[in-house]
């Protein structure tokens, strides 16, 4: 080393800075000219909308469409509005959508799509759910690098009254009782909350301590407590008396998630024909079909059903969707 | 533009006097580490803002599964970091191994994107990381106090972690840069990420040098650094003394995260500026880095130490105390950020000259690493103390803690004699 002038080193660090400058900008040259996604533009015939009707609403490369619920693998509607998940009860939707380059929002919408409410969220988009009235909304985001544990990730789980405007920004001040008993830690993250028929009770996926549980929730006493483990993303039955939800292969959401439901009068818990792992909260499209999300090798989404009763077996149901919702 | 500013270090031994030192800038290795940390931490840092945006909108992965190996990949670096060490204690190959310290953390870059979905290579990608960080920083530490006179070590920790901040700042903008520019491909960013790496390792190849003249460490005919011999640190009483105190220390700090949550449960803050209060934290380190360097080689570097550990104690009581609004959230990270700027490269400025040359790698990495595991202590235990308590006792319990910590730290050095060789008559 000492053989070379502080000249030369100079020379050979601007030479690689120039060399790998340039493999820096080719690649990203080449990364840029890949297709991005076109945005779709809406359908001439009928526009997309929310009202109750024998039709499924999803998310098409990032836009909301909806397709016949007799034949959702057919003609599709698509709207010019983004969103990462959305979902829709009762004429309202709701609809995660990038705000500005890196930042995203909840948006509330109507029957005819056009936004009513928003509310920035910190994180990523992650869930969405309104209750059945159309009354309440929910959603869930990822949050990087401030969990106690400097590395983890953790949630930030809200929720908005679309009548009086209140908002729960994060469940994370509720109390908690654990096993009967009171509970507190700074590691606890809620995500997934499906809303009960009163529009005040909920039940939603609490973790803390490396473990998972069901909880139910009021949202007036702002009160959650611990039903049972090991169960995530639940989603009501129309009915009101089954939770579908995604159950830890062994425990260990590192080994997968098997899509089952859970009997709340008897608190049996009843795997459904679908044997792959599903990373999401389903919809119930009525009171014996679930609807879910599920990702080929390459990333792309494509919607799937399977009955709720264990029986039967899975079907695609709308290729190149995900985030599916009925619309009642 | 920083070439010129090079001193060159000294052939003869340091001179002991504060006539010299005024002279001293920090030494051309201490500005080419610096330069090298810089650049390495703007790749880092790139990877570390859109890693989160890649997982879950890139990849669609539930990033929850990701912490469950966190406590097995910190022990594995702790000892990874003891074994580098002393490995480079041991060949006199303090360059090469910082060198493989940063080449790993580069290619794990790349390895981002051979991981494609699949979560274990993914977290073996960041385990590779992780583990290039730990086993770079105790040679390059050890370095820097190897090429600096030992009166100004702290000024020359001062402006190397200075430098270091700096990169971390940038990093996220040239990640957002790159976004914008080529749209939605992480893939770019992380080949941008490693090409800056790569950069920084060429940097070190050409400009880091092994030795300086003069560093009494050097002679090829001295023996090699046994086991048996590193493990006499434990038995030299001013190491031991020195490795116990940083791991005491380390029991004081409850982590980032919390000081955040507690400082985002007392102001309410919308939950979308959480992210700004680690950049406000990292501004106070930057700006406060190198003067907290210069007063420690004027006034000691314990006192500075104390005083930065002090800070903490006061941050703890302000998360717990009757301040609010603003001005509770500009002290506390003023005085948060005022904390690593005091003890971060202070306490391994402080280390340097009690470690003997031979072992100065290996002593260092066994500082750096009993800090870890005991932080690793404290943050369990502080989790612990919420749960039992609630958040306000358990941040007056770690304020408690933070004193008791001081006094035992105290008790541990304070022997002029022994750990400030160099202390400034008045």
């Amino acid at each position: 080393m000492t053989a070379m002038s502080t000249r030369a080193k100079l020379a050979v660090v601007v030479a690689s800075a120039v060399l790998l400058g340039a493999v820096a900008a080719g690649y990203a040259a080449t990364a840029a000219q890949a297709p991005g996604t076109p945005p779709p533009a809406s359908d001439g015939e009928q526009p997309v909308t929310l009202a109750p009707g024998p039709r499924l609403l999803a998310i098409t490369d990032r836009h909301v469409s909806t397709v016949a619920a007799t034949d959702p693998a057919g003609p599709r509607t698509v709207a010019g509005l983004e969103c990462l998940r959305v979902y829709a009860a009762a004429g309202t939707g709701i609809c995660l959508k990038p705000e500005t380059a890196w930042s995203y929002q909840m948006v509330v919408l109507d029957a005819a799509l056009r936004q009513t409410r928003a509310v920035s969220v910190p994180g990523l988009p992650n869930r969405a759910r309104v209750s059945a009235s159309g009354r309440m909304v929910s959603w869930t985001t990822f949050v990087g690098g401030d969990s106690y544990t400097s590395s983890g990730f953790s949630t930030r789980t809200g929720i908005l009254d679309t009548h009086t405007g209140a908002t729960v920004a994060s469940l994370e001040g509720f109390t908690i009782t654990r096993d009967g008993r009171g509970y507190r830690n700074p590691d606890v993250n809620y995500w997934g909350v499906t809303f009960t028929a009163d529009d005040n009770r909920f039940y939603a996926t609490m973790a803390t301590g490396g473990r998972r549980y069901l909880v139910r929730g009021d949202l007036a006493a702002r009160t959650v407590e611990t039903l049972k483990e090991n169960v995530e993303c639940p989603s009501l039955s129309p009915d009101g008396t089954r939770l579908a939800f995604k159950e830890a292969v062994d425990a260990d959401p590192a080994k997968g998630w098997r899509l089952s439901v859970l009997d709340l009068g008897t608190m049996r818990v009843t795997a459904t024909a679908e044997t792959r792992s599903v990373d999401d909260q389903a919809a119930w499209l009525d009171g014996g079909t679930l609807a879910y999300t599920l990702r080929g090798d390459d990333g792309q989404p494509d919607v799937w059903t399977v009955p709720a009763d264990g029986s039967g077996s899975s079907t695609l149901a709308i290729p190149g969707a995900e985030s599916p919702s009925p619309l009642t | 533009m920083y070439l010129s500013t090079v001193s060159r270090p000294a052939a003869d031994p340091p001179a002991s006097g504060p006539r010299r030192r005024r002279f001293a800038l920090v030494s051309g290795n201490v500005v080419a580490l610096g330069t090298v940390s810089l650049i390495t931490d703007v790749s880092a840092e790139m990877v570390a803002a859109v890693l989160p945006l890649y997982l879950v909108l890139g990849l669609h992965l539930s990033p929850l599964a990701f912490g469950v190996l966190d406590g097995v990949h910190t022990g594995a670096t702790a000892l990874l970091r003891v074994v580098g060490g002393f490995a480079a204690d041991r060949f006199r190959r303090r360059k090469l191994i910082a060198g493989i310290g940063y080449a790993l953390s580069a290619v794990a870059k790349l390895g981002l994107l051979l991981a494609g979905r699949s979560i274990p290579a993914i977290g073996a990608v960041i385990a590779v990381d992780r583990l290039g960080k730990g086993v770079r920083s105790a040679p390059r530490d050890a370095l820097i106090t190897l090429s600096t006179p030992p009166g100004a070590l702290g000024r020359a920790f001062g402006v190397h972690r200075a430098m270091d901040s700096v990169g971390a700042f940038l990093g996220p903008l040239v990640a957002f840069a790159v976004l914008l520019v080529v749209g939605q491909s992480y893939d770019a960013v992380f080949v941008t990420s490693f090409c800056i790496a790569a950069l920084a390792v060429v940097v070190l190849v050409l400009f880091v040098r092994e030795r300086s003249p003069g560093d009494g460490v050097s002679d090829p005919n001295d023996p090699k650094v046994s086991v048996v011999e590193a493990f006499g640190l434990f038995r030299s009483g001013p190491a031991r003394r020195l490795v116990l105190a940083a791991a005491l220390l380390g029991l004081a700090t409850i982590g980032d995260g919390f000081v955040y949550l507690l400082l985002q449960h007392r102001m309410d803050l919308g939950l979308r500026w959480f992210p700004l209060l680690a950049v406000g934290t990292s501004l106070a380190y930057l700006v406060l880095a190198a003067p907290l360097g210069v007063l420690a080689d004027r006034i000691g570097r314990l006192p500075v130490v104390i005083g930065g550990y002090t800070a903490l104690g006061v941050t703890y009581l302000l998360l717990a105390g009757p301040v609010d609004g603003w001005p509770l959230i500009a002290l506390t990270l003023t005085l948060y950020g005022g904390f690593y700027a005091a003890t971060d490269g202070v306490l391994i400025a402080l280390a340097g000259p009690v470690l003997p040359a031979r072992l100065r790698t290996t002593g260092i990495a066994l500082v750096q690493t009993g800090q870890a595991l005991a932080y690793l202590v404290s943050s369990v235990l502080f989790g612990l103390a919420w749960q039992a308590w609630g958040p306000e006792a358990a941040i007056r319990a770690a304020a408690v803690a933070v004193a008791a910590v001081l006094v035992g730290t105290l008790w541990l050095l304070a022997s002029p004699s022994r750990l400030s060789p160099r202390r400034v008559p008045r």
